[in-house]
């Protein structure tokens, strides 16, 4: 089957690429477009080191084709910094210690970049539940969660400054 | 100075905005190859046919190679010549490599390997211990035997007896990171290989054996691993050697990966142990002779099961002065994946054993399992009145585990909560809590003595600012951050001047591998006397200069002082050096000392010492479902004096969670016919955060290493694995508490497992 045309916001980047019918969608991040912060873990969507955000969704890119993200609007760790330097979550994941062999670490903190989104203010336990899709065998992910709840305070901090 | 300083991972930076490269993420020359098996969908027999052509035409295929293609050894074993890449016509297992798919991309590669036609006689396969030992079918004459005093003496002699049989899971390493290998063919037949492994020593001697060239015609460079855990040990060997036969094939650059399913039937796990035990002991709870049999399954070839069984063997007392003890350990040969490294190496499995022994013991006698262990410890230094020797002869003179202990029951509000537990599980039918305690005595050196060496090189340049390079890989551990910290100090400089870069056979020959927990022991010290060669060069250059002595020459504080007046910058030292013509470059060398073992006998001095810790874990169960939960763990871990104590508690941390996770979730099932049927994450299942103990509590001892090791720092990578025992016996405690018969829990100790016990302890069977 020939490859069809479609078009991608990466990173607020808009791509029109050619892809497969069944390439899937971590496939063209990272071959087509060169984002290899996304990881390929486990192919199978329970890892979660693929982990994107897509649309304003954690999605696992290593189980969506990339057709189906056409159009979509998507966001890999390679566009989570800011043009003043890393996210609040990224500085806390380095200095708390929420890594290991990194391998995890790009999935992870998108996935936890959507979750302060959808739960700005979460505890402990929320915190734990909200990133168990993401998986990281060295850590034992006290360090991660840390980081999390670190980033999550400072990043209320500067809203409640910014009021 | 930047030892002891709680400094972040040196590659943070580039981990968290996903600039850290591994091998599948490193740029690929245009024409690059991708590589796939195809593998064996049968335990045991012979190929009568195989029929490639469908492979050839598929898609993308390049070029699809044989044993018969194989110019060379066709072995990639590290040990025992006994592995070949691609099967010789036998098959030992399911998921052996057959043959060999060079093609366009990875999935036209991996399409490709499933389209052969493939013909085989079958044989009955091996898969079961029981099997196994009943066609004798092993490696080695006969079981090894390590003993100490008459154990079946003593036991027969003894007051009161207790005896059992218990099975222990494999464990599969699941690194982030699959196995994965880069070879770019160079001019004059050479070969650069990028490879996700620990030892790129073996990978260049394996690479080199494979394509007919000396080892100097090959180079091998590993910047970094997602995970390793003893999985990349060996078990590269196989990506490597096949990426360099195809780039030697082809002339083109060649690259493979496993996909996870792949990995998780390819590669080798932890070995699975059968442990029975017989122990003679006093009304007091004292160990009087006790006797172990090990039957191990290593899978169908060598690779490291030896010395993991050996190991293991040598871990059978942990922290227990034993009178008598007999080991019998068999290794034996079935047609499974080839069992091999896993962090500990064989100690956990050995540990499990004796703190299985002292469970029974506790619940035999109705005595609180702490003072049970207390009662048994070796002496702390400087008290023994007696024999204070391992069943291998080695003189235990480290001993911390009544201070830590002591420490630990205090900090986890030991007595108070056993109480609460206690009269909580009175109340409760359906619901128990069970609350554990586990001591942790691992030894430190490779058991294979020449290992223990290690290489670096280090350079200073004009500038000031040193490179830096050693034998040692990263794999996540914080290595190279500790041995970067060794380097900075010993110039007084500060962290951001040292470079650390990648391992490279090239830079460092003949290293071992980054195993047995012994990456900063060895490195720190190598890279440690590299510094100071160049350092003592300096000094004597610079106190020349000034009329003075070296000794007054001092390295501090990204400065250079030399005699009472003259202070000038690092930088400004390195230039005057240069200028003079003093050497700036250096390598270093370092053996770990004392060693001495004789592995048949079974006696002598395998570790140059002991690194410590202790856990208390509490659970709960239900007996319903015997679904469970870790509550709270509390650990006090033994680093020496830390070279970094936040990458020592991760060490501990994550080391606690694996370790829980191998004796509670993790199971490994295979079929009857030999097939792996739990080859992915669905079915596999490795500890989530949603898993992680509510209440986690780590902390590091205050002490330092009474042997002489780099800062007195104490291995860390290892021996915090074997903390996650508590969480199995703090499950066997839970089920306890049902009734009053002994739970005799299997590991791992899955809801399943936990079910059928706690029915068993509530029928009193």
């Amino acid at each position: 089957m020939g490859k069809q045309i479609i078009t991608l916001t990466v990173n607020g980047e808009k791509h029109e690429v050619a892809a497969e019918p069944r390439e899937l969608l971590v496939h063209t991040l990272r071959e087509t477009l060169k984002l290899t912060g996304p990881h390929v873990g486990c192919e199978t969507s329970h890892c979660g080191a693929c982990t994107v955000d897509i649309d304003g969704k954690s999605v696992k890119s290593c189980t969506m084709f990339a057709a189906q993200a056409d159009g979509a609007e998507i966001t890999t760790i390679e566009g989570i910094a800011t043009p003043d330097g890393m996210h609040v979550l990224q500085e806390m994941f380095r200095e708390h210690h929420g890594l290991q062999c990194g391998f995890c670490t790009p999935g992870m903190i998108t996935r936890a970049y959507r979750l302060l989104q959808e739960n700005p203010n979460p505890t402990e336990e929320e915190v734990r539940f909200g990133i168990a899709g993401n998986l990281c065998r060295c850590t034992g992910y006290q360090n991660i969660v840390k980081a999390i709840l670190a980033a999550a305070a400072e990043l209320n901090a500067s809203k409640e400054a910014a009021q | 100075m930047s030892v002891a300083k709680p400094l972040p991972h040196d590659a943070a930076r580039l981990h968290v905005t996903g600039a850290a490269r591994y091998v599948d993420d490193t740029p690929t020359p245009r024409g690059t190859l991708h590589l796939a098996f195809g593998l064996s969908q049968v335990a045991k027999g012979r190929i009568t046919s195989l029929d490639l052509a469908p492979v050839r035409s598929s898609p993308g295929v390049v070029a699809v190679l044989t044993a018969e293609d194989l110019p060379f050894d066709n072995d990639v074993s590290p040990s025992n010549h006994d592995e070949p890449l691609l099967s010789d016509g036998t098959v030992n297992y399911i998921g052996q490599p057959l043959f060999l798919v060079l093609a366009s991309s990875h999935r036209a590669a991996r399409v490709a390997a499933r389209k052969a036609v493939i013909g085989y006689a079958e044989e009955t396969p091996l898969l079961t211990l029981d099997q196994a030992l009943a066609a004798d079918s092993r490696f080695e004459d006969g079981p090894r035997i390590y003993e100490k005093g008459d154990a079946a003496a003593a036991i027969a002699a003894a007051p009161r007896v207790v005896e059992g049989t218990f099975d222990l899971g494999g464990q599969e390493h699941f690194y982030l990171e699959g196995q994965a290998a880069l070879a770019l063919p160079q001019e004059d037949g050479g070969m650069l290989v990028n490879s996700s492994t620990q030892h790129p020593t073996e990978i260049q001697h394996k690479v080199a054996e494979a394509i007919g060239l000396p080892m100097h015609a090959v180079r091998v460079e590993t910047r970094r691993m997602g995970g390793g855990f003893g999985g990349k040990e060996s078990q590269g060997n196989a990506l490597a050697v096949a990426c360099a036969l195809a780039a030697r094939h082809t002339g083109l650059p060649c690259k493979m990966r496993y996909d996870r399913d792949d990995d998780m039937v390819i590669t080798g796990k932890r070995h699975a142990f059968r442990i029975s035990y017989r122990a003679g002991f006093d009304a007091d709870g004292r160990l009087l002779g006790l006797e172990f049999t090990h039957l191990v399954n290593c899978g169908w070839a060598q690779d490291l099961s030896l010395p993991v069984a050996d190991r293991a063997m040598l871990h059978s007392d942990n922290a227990y002065a034993i009178p008598a003890i007999r080991i019998e350990s068999h290794r034996l040969k079935t047609n499974l994946q080839s069992a091999t490294a896993y962090r500990g190496f064989g100690g956990p499995q050995g540990m499990v054993g004796i703190e299985r022994v002292m469970d029974h013991i506790a619940h035999d006698l109705d005595l609180d399992p702490v003072e049970l262990r207390r009662r048994n410890y070796y002496a702390a230094p400087g008290t023994a009145t007696g024999d204070n020797t391992t069943p291998y002869g080695m003189e235990v003179s480290d001993f911390e585990l009544h201070e830590m202990t002591a420490q630990l029951l205090q900090s986890a509000d030991y007595a108070a909560r056993r109480a609460e537990i206690t009269a909580w599980n009175e109340r409760h039918a359906r619901l128990k809590r069970g609350l554990a305690f586990s001591p942790v005595k691992f030894g430190i050196s490779f058991t294979l003595t020449h290992l223990n060496q290690a290489g670096a090189l280090v350079h200073v340049y004009q500038d000031g600012s040193v490179h830096l390079n050693h034998g040692g890989t990263e794999m996540g551990q914080g290595l190279f951050q500790k041995v970067a910290q060794v380097a900075a100090s010993r110039f007084g400089i500060p962290l951001e001047k040292v470079k650390i870069t990648a391992t490279d056979t090239a830079k460092v020959p003949n290293t071992s591998a980054t195993a047995a927990s012994s990456g900063s022991d060895l490195n720190g010290m190598a890279v440690m006397a590299a510094c100071d060669t160049i350092r003592a060069r300096m000094a004597d250059h610079l106190a020349r200069l000034h009329q003075l002595t070296p000794a007054e020459v001092i390295f501090d504080g990204g400065s250079v002082r030399i005699g009472a007046t003259v202070e000038i910058s690092f930088d400004e030292a390195a230039k005057l050096c240069y200028e003079g013509r003093i050497s700036l470059s250096s390598t270093g060398f370092y053996k770990t000392p004392k060693l001495e073992w004789d592995r048949i006998k079974g006696q002598g001095r395998p570790f140059f010492y002991f690194a410590y810790g202790a856990a208390l874990t509490e659970v709960v169960v239900d007996r319903l479902t015997g679904e469970n939960r870790i509550l709270r763990a509390d650990i006090l871990h033994d680093a020496g004096a830390s070279l970094n104590p936040a990458l020592d508690i991760g060490q501990v941390e994550g080391g606690y969670v694996q370790g829980a996770g191998w004796l509670t979730t993790e199971e490994l099932v295979w079929d009857d016919k030999g097939a792996l049927r739990t080859h992915a994450p669905s079915t596999y299942k490795i500890p989530a955060c949603s898993d992680r103990p509510d209440v986690f509590n780590v902390a590091l001892y205050d002490g330092q290493n009474r042997e002489e090791t780099i800062y007195r720092s104490k291995a860390v990578g290892e021996p915090p694995f074997m903390l996650g025992i508590s969480a199995w016996l703090a499950l066997s405690d839970a089920v306890a508490s049902f009734g009053t018969t002994y739970p005799a829990l299997n590991a791992p100790a899955t809801a399943e497992e936990i079910w059928h016990a706690a029915r068993r302890v509530s029928d009193g069977v």
